[in-house]
């Protein structure tokens, strides 16, 4: 067992339970992109950082991602100090000018207290979460997609660009998706937000990509291709389509 | 050459190496290092060659190709033994002459010799040209005496006795790391993590197997000191390695290099070769039932692989993408099995530890910092090259004595030290003594030790910028601060550049610099913003002007600068129309010229040929 101490909660957790575990545990809410339960930690979206020192650290603390950091003997967690705040602020800031139409990200810039927007926005949209890549490999037991490149030019791919075989079109990959899932649980009347189906010509990838959304026919929007580029977008059968539902 | 059996095997063997070598015998070295290499070295070498084949010469005067001596500004250059004497920019005419001086009276060929650009004295020493005086070669120093091809030059160096005394001595393990300890070396990659301290994290892990890691995976623009090490000396390195591994219980080591490097692969793969061959790596060395075995490992030159985590998955075979620590190498490293990784300097300086013991070693440098450190010094500066120097030295001294001053009388403005994620230290600061702490007080870091040399024509926001523009390029992109933070970064800074910036940028590019240091998964992200965070520490001026006047001080943002000519200075000579790339410049010959500013690209290239300086850049 490991005896840590969250936000002044003495706390003792097993050995191998991960501080962002631990601290949703007693209830203490971490925002994160880029972790699910079940899948392995993978420390990329940074949301979770915490400041972490120890009792012998003479007051220095780190600020280390949650979901990574396994707990300790002696850890000392701040989830909530002004630092931490003060950086999810910042990051959020800079998620919603990379991914403006996710209402994920929305949420989550509302309810941390982001309230100026300085950066031009830029549509990415994919967030480079790695949730569906992780999901792909270890749920599906697939591992049809991967990253790409590097920098500002890595993306979410599949091997050469081309649809592989171990793609079994299971739409794993668009459920846990963090920035699009108001899009791919298809159009409905309520969603204000996104609707991406309706609105948007592009979607996941800038342009239709078959990693991202591959179903074509599109189960979740239930008609065929109606976000492909080259297909033309027929309002009235998504319309009717949701209505149907 | 059969395999050394004992430790008095060695001993024997190098006195046989020592004796079959008259230390009288002439010996010309010429350093054939990547600098001098591409001056022309091998022409050199090829020339003296001819040159005592012709005399018959051949098997009286020895030549010889050695790692980089470091003064790549004089390149090429070469010491005749047994003399020392130091010829510079040599060339292949001059081998005539220099096989001519060996062999009649040794007399020097004194246009070779070094002059001193002040008192035009030639100087004949290494040691007494003022960009070696100052410096202290602990790791370099053999560079300019040994064939790196040859163990024997090593051997007779006194290659290996740190590591017949470690295994002749039976030293346990914990012993080492005691003496590594309270040697005070710190790691030499960048970072500066008590080395000691780290092995003996190592030797704390119960797990085996254990692996050690030389990291030779240096990608900052402008820095060659592992390369140069590795290929000059690659035996230190392994000597280093192989007592690390005795000290530590490890059975495999790792030296990952970048394959831009082929001459040091090339040149630790021959060493690997030989001390194989020699029974200095293998199983049972020396027959003290220790086993250790070296593998290369080539990396494909991707930046972010000289970040630990990275450089491992980069071995396992992944992408070399970091995953945060901890768990630490240490902890769960390669093949998540505990593992340590130090930089090759740090590995080099081991032997010398273990010889000259490591009060020695403590005795040099600072309070904090130990040791020597080495830097590759480039820039503006007249005497670029690798130099190694006591930490604590100041800035003045390596710019203005062994750096030998900026050229062309032009006026010191900023050093950027510790590669691109590195900081600009401004003039002001030119008594700042370099060691660990007061780098990283002023802002900047160790890093492996780069140090660019600006003047007064650099505009600092450009060099943010181009800065950026690196880290953006080689930042991994796994971490969401880190891949958006350099992008935005860079974006707001060629914003800044073209004249379109706001003052509100500034607060801005404070606020990312701030979250990317304090959230980036790994040491890249987190020091990615030093160059924009000290850059406007020391330069907000510079950013300002920028802003409010549209204008570059230094004259360098092409957005905000004009060429003109100034018709009452032209006097007509048309250099200028010659070396314009677009037809830019209209007028007659003898007559003044003028710049269609339509057309111009502002290159700068008939600034540089004008003579009576009728070119005006406002």
């Amino acid at each position: 067992m490991a005896k840590l101490k969250i936000n002044g909660i003495d706390l003792e957790v097993e050995r191998g339970t991960s501080v962002l575990e631990a601290a949703r545990f007693l209830g203490i809410p971490i925002p994160t992109l880029c972790h699910d339960d079940g899948l392995t930690p993978y420390g990329a979206c940074r949301l979770c950082v915490v400041e972490v020192g120890s009792a012998n650290g003479n007051g220095r603390t780190k600020m280390l991602s949650a979901c990574t950091l396994p707990a300790e003997d002696g850890l000392i967690v701040q989830t909530h100090s002004a630092k931490v705040e003060k950086a999810r602020r910042l990051l959020l800031e800079m998620y919603v000018a990379t991914c403006p139409q996710s209402k994920t990200i929305q949420d989550l810039a509302s309810k941390y207290g982001m309230r100026q927007e300085r950066l031009a926005p830029k549509h990415d949209n994919c967030i480079q979460c790695g949730l569906c890549v992780r999901m792909c490999e270890e749920q599906m037991m697939a591992g049809a997609i991967g990253f790409a490149g590097r920098g500002a030019k890595r993306r979410v791919s599949r091997p050469f660009d081309m649809t592989s075989s171990l793609c079994r079109q299971c739409g794993a990959c668009m459920y846990i998706c963090p920035v699009c899932e108001l899009r791919c649980h298809g159009a409905s009347a309520e969603s204000t937000l996104c609707n991406g189906c309706l609105n948007f010509a592009t979607v996941c990838m800038q342009s239709y990509d078959d990693a991202m959304c591959f179903l074509d026919p599109c189960h979740a929007c239930e008609i065929g291709g109606p976000l492909r580029s080259d297909v033309p977008v027929k309002l009235s059968a998504v319309k009717s389509a949701a209505q149907e539902k | 050459m059969p395999k050394l059996e004992s430790i008095l095997d060695l001993e024997q063997f190098r006195d046989v190496c020592l004796k079959d070598r008259d230390a009288q015998k002439p010996c010309l070295t010429v350093c054939a290092g990547s600098g001098c290499t591409a001056s022309g070295a091998h022409d050199v070498i090829a020339g003296l060659k001819k040159n005592l084949e012709k005399l018959g010469l051949a098997d009286k005067i020895d030549v010889k190709s050695t790692g980089c001596h470091g003064f790549c500004e004089k390149g090429p250059v070469m010491i005749v033994w047994p003399d020392g004497v130091f010829y510079n920019r040599v060339t292949s005419r001059d081998a005539a002459a220099i096989v001519a001086s060996a062999t009649n009276g040794r007399k020097p060929v004194e246009k070779l010799l070094y002059q001193d650009p002040q008192t035009g004295e030639r100087v004949l020493h290494e040691n007494d040209v003022p960009f070696y005086a100052r410096q202290q070669r602990v790791l370099f120093g053999n560079n300019g005496r040994i064939d790196p091809r040859q163990i024997e030059d090593y051997l007779r160096v006194g290659g290996y006795k740190a590591l017949a005394k470690v295994l002749g001595n039976k030293t346990p393990g914990e012993d080492i790391v005691e003496e590594i300890k309270k040697s005070g070396l710190r790691g030499r990659g960048g970072a500066g993590f008590p080395t000691g301290v780290k092995w003996a994290a190592l030797r704390a892990n119960p797990a085996t197997p254990k692996y050690i890691i030389c990291n030779a995976d240096e990608g900052d623009p402008g820095a060659f000191m592992d390369r140069s090490l590795l290929e000059g000396n690659p035996h230190s390195i392994i000597e280093g390695m192989i007592i690390g591994a005795y000290a530590l219980g490890a059975t495999i080591g790792y030296v990952y290099v970048r394959a831009e490097y082929p001459l040091a692969v090339e040149h630790l793969r021959v060493a690997l070769r030989q001390a194989e061959e020699f029974g200095l790596l293998g199983q049972n060395i020396f027959g003290t039932g220790f086993n250790f075995r070296i593998k290369v490992v080539q990396g494909a030159g991707a930046f972010v692989c000289g970040e630990e985590t990275a450089l491992i998955a980069s071995i396992e075979g992944r992408v070399g993408e970091p995953t945060p620590r901890p768990p630490f190498p240490v902890q769960r490293g390669l093949w998540g099995k505990p593992t340590i990784i130090n930089n090759v300097k740090t590995w080099a300086s081991v032997p010398q530890i273990i010889n000259r013991g490591a009060g020695w070693y403590a005795s040099i440098g600072t309070e904090r910092s130990k040791g020597t450190m080495v830097f590759s010094l480039v820039g503006k500066i007249n005497n670029t090259g690798l130099v190694e120097v006591p930490m604590g030295i100041t800035l003045r001294e390596m710019i203005y004595i062994i750096g030998g001053g900026i050229p062309k009388g032009k006026e010191l403005k900023a050093v950027q030290i510790g590669g691109p994620s590195g900081g600009c230290i401004p003039a002001s600061l030119i008594d700042l003594p370099i060691d660990y702490e007061e780098l990283t007080k002023a802002g900047s870091m160790m890093g492996s030790g780069g140090m660019v040399v600006m003047d007064e024509t650099t505009c600092m926001v450009d060099v943010a910028r181009y800065f950026m523009e690196f880290l953006e390029e080689e930042s991994c992109g796994k971490c969401f601060p880190c891949r958006e933070g350099t992008q935005r970064l860079r974006e707001i800074l060629e914003r800044i550049c073209a004249g379109k910036g706001k003052e509100e940028d500034l607060e801005v590019l404070t606020d990312l610099a701030w979250v990317m240091k304090e959230t980036s998964l790994c040491g890249l992200g987190q020091t990615a913003a030093n160059p924009v965070l000290t850059t406007l520490r020391y330069f907000k001026d510079e950013y300002l002007a920028h802003i409010r006047e549209h204008r570059c001080p230094a004259k360098v943002c092409k957005e905000l600068i004009v060429y003109s000519i100034e018709p009452t200075v032209c006097d007509g000579c048309h250099a200028c129309v010659a070396v314009c790339a677009t037809d830019a410049i209209l007028g007659e010959k003898k007559k003044s010229h003028q710049i269609d500013s339509g057309k111009c690209i502002k290159c700068g290239a008939c600034l540089e040929v004008c003579q009576p300086k009728a070119v005006l850049v406002s």
